[in-house]
C-alpha cells in the first residue's frame, strides 16, 4: 500500500507539544498569583483578578490547557507509532488542535469575566461545553481510526488507556455539563440538589481517574519503557490493573461527599471502592518502576528517565495518601483543609506534569529531527528545581492541612471552640508562604523547559518520520 | 427513613454493589492462576521496533493488598449503611455520631454551666472565670458579626458602648440574645425627597453634625408632625421596647452622613440578630449575656 511509505503525522504533536509548555507556564503563573495572593490578600485586584476567579483560571489551564495538549501530543505520537499506521483524518487532527486552543482561549476570557456553571473543573459555561464536545468526539474519531487502521494486530497497552480516557472524558464531560442555558453566558445545571453533586464528584472524581490518570498512565506505558530501553514489566499486571482501575475509579466519587447531605449507603459505597482502588493504581506504578529492573544505572545520569521514574514515585505516594482520605475518619481531619489541596498538587505536580515533562523531553528532539535537547544539562537542573518545588509545595499543605483540621476541632474543656477561623488562617501564613515559594520553583522549571525547547526547535527541522513497518513476528 | 421510592432499588444497589466488589476479587484470582514456570520471557509482541512487554506473574504482596481491601470492603459494609437500605449491624448513622457526641459534651459541661446559672447576671459578670467562658462563647458565636473586639459594623451594634437599642440591663441583653431581637425602621418614601432632606438635616443636628439652619428648622416641624415622635418619642432619645435608636447620642448603626440618613428615611431598615436559644441553650446564654454586659460595665465599676 502506497500509505505505507508514507510518514507519521508530526504536524499536529509539534503544535500540542509546544503548547504544552506555553500553557504549562501561563496555567503556572497563575497557581502562583493565587498562592501569592493568599499570603498577600492585596494583590486581589477587583474583581476580574480576584482569587475566586483566578483559582478556576489555575485549574482550567493546568489540568485541561497543560495536561490537556500534553496528552494530546503524546496520544497521536503514540496511537501513530504503535498502531504502525499514519494518523486517521489529518484535517480531523487538526481541527482538534485550533478547536482545543479555541476552548482554552474562550476560558481565558470567560473566568476572570466571572462566567462560570459553579461547578469544579467544569466552570465553563454551556457554549464553550459544546464546542469541548465537538472537539473531544473528533479527538475519539481520529484516535479510534488510526487504531481501526493499525497495522499490527495487538493493541499495545498505552493505547488501552489512551481509549478509556478519551471514551471516560466524553461520558462525564457529557453528563455532568448537561445544562439549561438561559442566555449565551448563563446556564442551571439539568440536576438539583444532592443529585448535582453527586453528579458533578462523580464527574470531578473521574477528572482525576480519567484525565489525570488513565490518559498520563499511556503516556508511561510508552516513554518508560523508550526511554528506559527496557520490556514492559508485566503483560499481565497491565491487562488487571488497566480493567481494575477504570472498573473502581467510577465508583469512588462519593468519598469528596462525605458527612454531608448524600445518602449514607452513598458515602460507604465511594469510600469502600476508594480503598479497593490502592492496588489497581499500584499496579500501573509498579510496572512502570519494575520496568526499570535490570537498568537501574540509567537513572545516574539520564534526565528524562529521572523524570518518569519519580513521577512514578509521586503517582504511588497519592494513590496511597488518596484512599487513605476517603476513609470517613480521615476525611474528617482533612476534608476543607490544605491537606487537599496538598493532595492534588502532589498527583498534579508530582505525577502528572513530570511525566508530561519526561515525555515532552523525549518527544521534542525527535520532532525537530535533532538527537537530543539543546541541552541535558539543563534537564538535569529542571529536574532538580521542580522535584524540590514538589517537596516544598506538598510538604507546607500537609503541615497546614493537619495543622488546619487540628485547629477546627480543638474543643475547651466548657464545650467552646479553642480556635476562632482566623487563628487557623494566622497560623496558615507562613505554610502558604512555603507554598508560593514551591511554586515559583516549579514554575522557574518550566521557564528554564521553555528555553531548552525554544534553542532545540531553532536550527531544527520539522521532520515527519517514516511509517515503519510492524517487527517480522506481526507480518 | 428509606432513601428509596420501592425496594427493587435497595436490592438493585445491594446486587451491583456485591457483584462489584466480589468480582474484583474473582477477577484478580482468575489472572492470578496464570504463573509460568522457569524464566520470564517476552510475549513475542514488538511495537515501534523496540516496544516488549515481559510477561512476569503479578507480585503477591500486592495481590494479597488487593484481597485485603476487598475484604475490608466486604467487613465494612456488613457494619456500616451502604448495602441499600440495609443500616448495617452497628446502627450507625452519621446524625446518631453527631448528636452522641453533642450529648456527650453536653452532659460534660452541664454542671460548668449550671454552676453560673444560678448565679445573678451581675455577679457572673464580675466571676474572672465567666469572663473567660464567656469570651470563648463570643469568639465562637458572636463574633462574625459583631467583630473579635465587639465594636460592631455597619448594620451590627458595638457592644462596648453604652448605647442600647434593646436595653441594656443584663436580664434584658439576655433576652435579647435568647429570643433575638427584629428591628423595623419603615420606609418613608411617601414623604418626598425635599422632606426627608430636611429630616436628614434636623435628625443630624440632634447629634450635633452641621447641616441647613433652614431644612434644620423646617425638618424639626415634620418630626413631630409625623410618626417620627412614635417610635423616636419627641425627645428624639428612642425606645428600648421598640428597638427604636435614640438620634441624638452620635451612634449611627448604619452611618451618619447625610445620604446615608436620607437613604434609611427613605428606604427603611430591616435588622436581625438571630434568637440562640435552641442552638445554644440557656446556660451558655447566660454566660454570654454577663459577658456582654460586662464589656460596657468593667467588674471594677459596679
Amino acid at each position: 500500500m502506497p500509505e505505507m511509505q508514507a510518514t507519521y503525522n508530526y504536524t499536529v504533536i509539534r503544535q500540542f507539544s509546544v503548547m504544552a509548555v506555553v500553557w504549562g507556564i501561563v496555567g503556572m503563573l497563575v497557581g502562583v498569583v493565587i498562592a501569592a495572593q493568599l499570603v498577600w490578600p492585596e494583590l486581589n485586584f477587583s474583581p476580574y483578578f480576584t482569587f475566586g476567579r483566578l483559582r478556576p483560571l489555575h485549574t482550567n489551564a493546568v489540568i485541561f490547557a497543560f495536561g490537556g495538549s500534553a496528552l494530546f501530543a503524546t496520544s497521536y505520537y503514540v496511537v501513530q507509532r504503535t498502531c504502525h499506521a499514519r494518523l486517521f483524518a489529518g484535517p480531523l487532527a487538526a481541527f482538534t488542535f485550533w478547536g482545543w486552543q479555541l476552548v482554552i482561549v474562550l476560558a481565558a476570557i470567560t473566568l476572570p469575566m466571572g462566567m462560570t456553571q459553579g461547578k469544579e473543573y467544569a466552570e465553563l459555561e454551556w457554549p464553550i461545553d459544546i464546542l469541548i464536545a465537538i472537539v473531544w468526539i473528533a479527538y475519539a474519531v481520529v484516535f479510534f481510526g488510526t487504531i481501526a487502521k493499525r497495522t499490527v494486530s495487538h493493541i499495545y497497552v498505552a493505547n488501552w488507556f489512551y481509549g478509556a480516557f478519551i471514551i471516560a472524558v466524553a461520558l462525564l464531560h457529557i453528563f455532568n455539563s448537561a445544562a439549561v442555558p438561559v442566555t449565551l453566558f448563563k446556564s442551571y445545571s439539568a440536576y438539583a440538589g444532592v443529585q448535582d453533586a453527586m453528579v458533578q464528584w462523580w464527574y470531578g472524581h473521574n477528572a482525576v481517574g480519567f484525565f489525570l490518570t488513565a490518559g498520563f498512565l499511556g503516556m508511561m506505558y510508552y516513554f518508560v519503557p523508550k526511554q528506559a530501553g527496557r520490556p514492559v514489566y508485566s503483560y499481565r499486571l497491565s491487562v488487571v490493573h488497566f480493567w481494575a482501575l477504570i472498573f473502581t475509579y467510577m465508583w469512588a466519587g462519593p468519598h469528596h461527599l462525605h458527612y454531608t447531605a448524600l445518602p449514607e449507603w452513598t458515602q460507604s459505597i465511594g469510600m469502600v471502592f476508594s480503598l479497593i482502588l490502592l492496588a489497581p493504581s499500584w499496579g500501573g506504578m509498579i510496572n512502570g518502576v519494575m520496568t526499570l529492573s535490570g537498568a537501574w544505572h540509567k537513572l545516574r545520569d539520564d534526565p528524562i528517565l529521572k523524570f518518569l521514574i519519580t513521577s512514578l514515585s509521586f503517582y504511588g505516594m497519592s494513590t496511597f495518601e488518596g484512599p487513605m482520605m476517603a476513609i470517613k475518619t480521615v476525611n474528617a481531619l482533612s476534608h476543607y483543609t490544605d491537606w487537599t489541596v496538598g493532595h492534588v498538587h502532589s498527583g498534579a505536580l508530582g505525577w502528572v506534569a513530570m511525566v508530561s515533562i519526561g515525555s515532552l523531553y523525549y518527544m521534542l528532539p525527535r520532532l525537530f529531527g535533532k538527537p537530543e535537547m539543546y541541552s541535558v544539562k539543563l534537564i538535569t537542573v529542571h529536574f532538580w528545581v521542580a522535584t524540590i518545588g514538589v517537596v516544598l509545595y506538598i510538604a507546607s499543605m500537609w503541615i497546614a492541612g493537619v495543622m488546619q483540621g487540628l485547629m477546627w476541632r480543638a474543643v475547651n474543656p466548657d464545650g467552646t471552640l479553642t480556635y476562632s477561623f482566623v487563628e487557623a488562617v494566622k497560623g496558615s501564613y507562613p505554610f502558604w508562604a512555603i507554598r508560593f515559594l514551591g511554586g515559583v520553583l516549579f514554575l522557574s522549571g518550566m521557564l528554564i523547559m521553555a528555553y531548552n525547547m525554544v534553542r532545540t526547535i531553532r536550527g531544527g527541522q520539522r521532520v515527519d518520520a517514516p511509517v515503519l513497518l510492524p517487527a517480522a513476528q506481526h507480518a | 427513613m428509606s432513601d428509596f421510592v420501592s425496594e427493587f432499588w435497595s436490592w438493585l444497589i445491594i446486587a451491583v454493589v456485591l457483584v462489584s466488589v466480589i468480582g474484583c476479587a474473582v477477577f484478580l484470582w482468575s489472572q492470578s492462576l496464570h504463573r509460568p514456570a522457569g524464566a520470564v520471557q517476552p510475549t513475542g509482541h514488538v511495537w515501534d521496533e523496540t516496544l516488549q512487554e515481559y510477561n512476569n506473574p503479578l507480585p503477591r504482596w500486592w495481590m494479597w493488598m488487593f484481597y485485603l481491601t476487598v475484604v475490608f470492603a466486604l467487613v465494612y459494609l456488613v457494619l456500616y449503611p451502604g448495602l441499600g437500605s440495609f443500616r448495617g449491624v452497628l446502627g450507625w448513622t452519621a446524625v446518631g455520631q453527631y448528636e452522641a457526641e453533642v450529648a456527650k459534651v453536653d452532659a460534660q459541661v452541664k454542671p460548668l454551666f449550671d454552676k453560673y446559672l444560678k448565679m445573678d447576671l451581675r455577679d457572673v459578670a464580675a466571676d474572672p472565670e465567666a469572663h473567660e467562658m464567656g469570651k470563648r462563647l463570643y469568639l465562637t458565636y458572636c463574633m462574625q458579626c459583631h467583630g473579635a473586639d465587639a465594636h460592631g459594623a455597619k448594620g451590627f451594634p458595638n457592644l462596648t458602648d453604652k448605647d442600647w437599642l434593646w436595653g441594656g440591663e443584663p436580664e434584658r441583653i439576655k433576652e435579647t440574645i435568647l429570643g433575638g431581637r427584629y428591628g423595623v425602621m419603615p420606609a418613608h418614601a411617601y414623604m418626598g425627597e425635599d422632606t426627608i432632606r430636611n429630616l436628614a438635616n434636623y435628625v443630624r443636628s440632634l447629634s450635633g453634625l452641621p447641616g441647613d439652619p433652614v431644612r434644620i428648622a423646617k425638618g424639626r416641624e415634620t418630626y413631630k408632625a409625623s410618626d417620627c415622635v412614635a417610635c423616636h418619642g419627641p425627645e428624639a432619645k428612642g425606645n428600648p421596647a421598640l428597638g427604636a435608636p435614640n438620634l441624638t447620642d452620635k451612634v449611627w448603626l448604619h452611618g451618619g452622613s447625610e445620604a446615608t440618613v436620607i437613604e434609611t428615611i427613605t428606604k427603611g431598615r430591616n435588622n436581625q440578630m438571630p434568637a440562640w436559644k435552641d442552638f445554644l441553650g440557656e446556660g451558655k446564654v447566660h454566660l454570654l449575656a454577663a459577658y456582654v454586659y460586662s464589656l460596657s460595665n468593667p467588674p471594677s465599676t459596679h
